[in-house]
């Protein structure tokens, strides 16, 4: 017996009126049945996480919300200087995202679009192969990880690295709540308490939220995409030949950056 | 033997004490990065590594070419150069020690440095770079130190120290190696994607640093009694020239390849070094400086009159040494950044502290290099008196 909406709306109404707990009172009368519909969304479990960004759905104003969402679940500091930029999530133009593929008579629309950028989490990732300390590598559900604590600060990862999706902390990152130039670029830092503020001398990039994967929860980027444009950005299991993605991907031709280098990114672009 | 590195005239003290003063102002600027973050320096999120990355690049070459002087006499017995290989692995010893320094510094976390051994990653070029560096100068302490105070003895050397020597052969062409693989297996930076950097590593080593080995040999000359010998700085003179040749040779099947192949990832680093890339060309008057001490060296080199004339050969030496520093020290490092996985130029140039740090790691690597060139020196004369 399946537990759709309904029916769970039935039994924790009328168990409540008994005095029991929704969940206590799934766990009564149909034992087993919600952890099982809880892991049709199986966030917890993927094999190979992988991100499509459906550019007719995006425009400018939602890549910046969910970049804002990412910066702010990350507490990514704005150093005010392009040379120091911590880059988790960002934009770029079509040229400078996929160079080489450019030509001068592409359509306007195309040409002037932004892009919207964040680490490829890569199924073969050179920026793991050169590690020295494995402070970054490649989880079993595909995520590329970062250890802070771990990272020496040698920047291998970010020569290795084809798409600039790492960033280093030049100086202290927390220095933003004392400089006072950088104070009114970062007014509350740290935003989220929850997640930690990084140290100098360390490498930082997207995780792909594995924060809230952790949880069940997709990425930030993505919650704050679909609550104004369903499926502007989807993420999804690529093992699964059923999963959102796998389907977006059999429908509708997607481009990836740099894909003659090898790395096989995961990061999907619909054009 | 290390009493003779206390005994000395006042120009051996004038000279450590001039060294131990500019390490000491590097010491002061390496304790603001400490305390600042590498943001001091002129480095970027786009060129990633810098002055620091190049200088050690460029001296991995002239620790490596110690093997041009131990090479020819113990695989070939070439007797001359039992005179001067000495000098050869105290010069690859003192270049390996500022290797270290400028990996050291150029860490964001260096009081972390021990993770590479406590979490060892065969799979990293940097961990092996770590071991065969280090292996290099283990191995050239103790032979040099035992052949050394062998001599000074009048005796053999142990016996244990030949097989050192002879893994001391293949090994100095590994560091170098070690080293270009640094750089030449990453995919997306094209001007050091090219299966030649290692060739090309190994042939500008084998150039830049016998060139410094001849200048210091004519120094050990003037000022003390020992005399490193004529046949020997012809022979390695020699040797200087087939390498440059070289050198040059590889750089021009660089350009070959990107410019005829007309890719614009292979072509794009070239085009920034030597004509400027979008409005930007701050390393263009030095790649050109290169190439004209190139010429220089090559000239002065090939033709015998000039090769075989001391005073002429130590300015096509420091004409070498000046073309291989500015290519390795400067344009290859940064060269391989610019343009970024943008397609866009950020351009770098070091800061004051930054230089201040790498003058003080130079200046640690001749201090190193005075004492055990005394010590070296000492016991020669020590040994002919």
């Amino acid at each position: 017996m399946g537990v759709n909406r309904r029916s769970f709306l039935k039994i924790a109404g009328l168990s409540t009126l008994f005095g029991l707990g929704g969940k206590a009172a799934m766990d009564i009368f149909v034992p087993g049945e919600l952890e099982a519909k809880i892991k049709a969304v199986p966030l917890t479990e993927g094999k190979r996480w992988a991100m499509v960004v459906d550019m007719h759905k995006m425009d400018e104003k939602l890549m910046d919300a969910c970049i804002e969402a990412c910066h702010h679940e990350h507490n990514v500091p704005d150093l005010g200087n392009p040379k120091e930029e911590i880059k988790w999530i960002w934009k770029e133009d079509y040229h400078h995202s996929f160079p080489g593929q450019q030509h001068e008579y592409i359509g306007d629309e195309i040409k002037h679009k932004s892009f919207l950028l964040m680490c490829n989490h890569c199924s073969h990732p050179p920026c793991c192969r050169v590690c020295p300390t494995k402070a970054t590598w490649q989880r079993e559900d595909g995520v590329i990880m970062m250890d802070q604590h771990r990272c020496i600060g040698c920047r291998f990862c970010m020569a290795a690295c084809p798409f600039g999706a790492r960033s280093f902390n030049w100086g202290d990152p927390r220095r933003v709540t004392e400089v006072k130039e950088l104070k009114a670029l970062n007014p509350d830092f740290p935003k989220n308490t929850d997640y930690p503020t990084r140290s100098k001398g360390v490498v930082e990039k997207c995780t792909f939220c594995t924060e809230r994967l952790a949880k069940g929860q997709v990425p930030a980027c993505v919650e704050a995409a679909n609550n104004v444009n369903k499926n502007a950005l989807t993420f999804g299991d690529l093992a699964d030949s059923d999963s959102d993605v796998r389907q977006i991907l059999r429908k509708h031709y997607s481009i990836r950056r740099k894909p003659e280098l090898g790395s096989e990114p995961n990061l999907f672009f619909i054009v | 033997m290390l009493d003779t590195a206390l005994k000395g005239k006042q120009g051996y003290w004038g000279l450590l004490i001039f060294l131990l003063a500019v390490m000491g102002v590097g010491f002061g600027c390496y304790l603001y990065q400490f305390s600042e973050g590498l943001r001091i320096t002129g480095m970027s999120r786009d060129v990633s590594w810098g002055f620091y990355i190049a200088q050690f690049t460029y001296l991995v070459g002239v620790a490596a070419s110690g093997v041009m002087v131990v090479l020819p006499y113990y695989i070939h017995d070439y007797k001359a150069f039992g005179r001067i290989t000495v000098l050869g692995e105290f010069l690859a010893i003192a270049a390996v020690i500022m290797c270290l320094l400028f990996i050291l510094v150029d860490l964001g976390n260096p009081t972390r440095v021990m993770n590479v051994i406590l979490y060892p990653s065969p799979n990293s070029i940097l961990f092996w770079d770590m071991i065969v560096l280090n292996g290099y100068l283990l191995l050239n302490i103790f032979i040099g130190w035992n052949v050394l105070s062998a001599e000074r003895k009048g005796v053999h050397y142990p016996k244990w120290v030949t097989p050192l020597i002879y893994i001391s052969i293949p090994w100095a062409f590994s560091i170098h190696t070690v080293t270009a693989f640094l750089y030449a297996g990453l995919p997306g930076r094209h001007y050091w994607l090219t299966a030649i950097m290692a060739a090309r590593f190994l042939a500008s080593a084998f150039c830049s640093g016998p060139s410094l080995l001849i200048l210091l040999c004519l120094i050990v000359r003037k000022f003390t009694k020992f005399d490193p010998g004529k046949e020997q700085l012809r022979t390695l003179a020699g040797i200087v020239t087939y390498a440059m040749i070289l050198n040059v040779f590889f750089f021009v099947l660089e350009l070959f390849t990107a410019f005829y192949s007309q890719i614009p990832g292979h072509m794009h680093s070239l085009v920034y070094l030597f004509a400027g890339l979008e409005g930007h060309g701050k390393l263009v008057p030095w790649m050109w400086t290169a190439a004209g001490f190139a010429l220089v060296a090559l000239v002065l080199l090939i033709v015998p009159a000039t090769r075989r004339n001391e005073d002429t050969l130590a300015v096509g030496c420091g004409a070498v040494i000046v073309a291989t520093w500015i290519d390795k020290g400067l344009g290859l490092v940064v060269g391989g950044f610019i343009p970024n996985p943008f397609d866009r130029v950020t351009e770098y140039w070091p800061t004051v502290p930054e230089v201040l740090v790498t003058l003080g790691i130079w200046a640690t690597g001749f201090f190193v290099l005075t004492v055990l060139y005394k010590i070296a020196v000492s016991v020669k004369e020590e040994v002919s008196a």
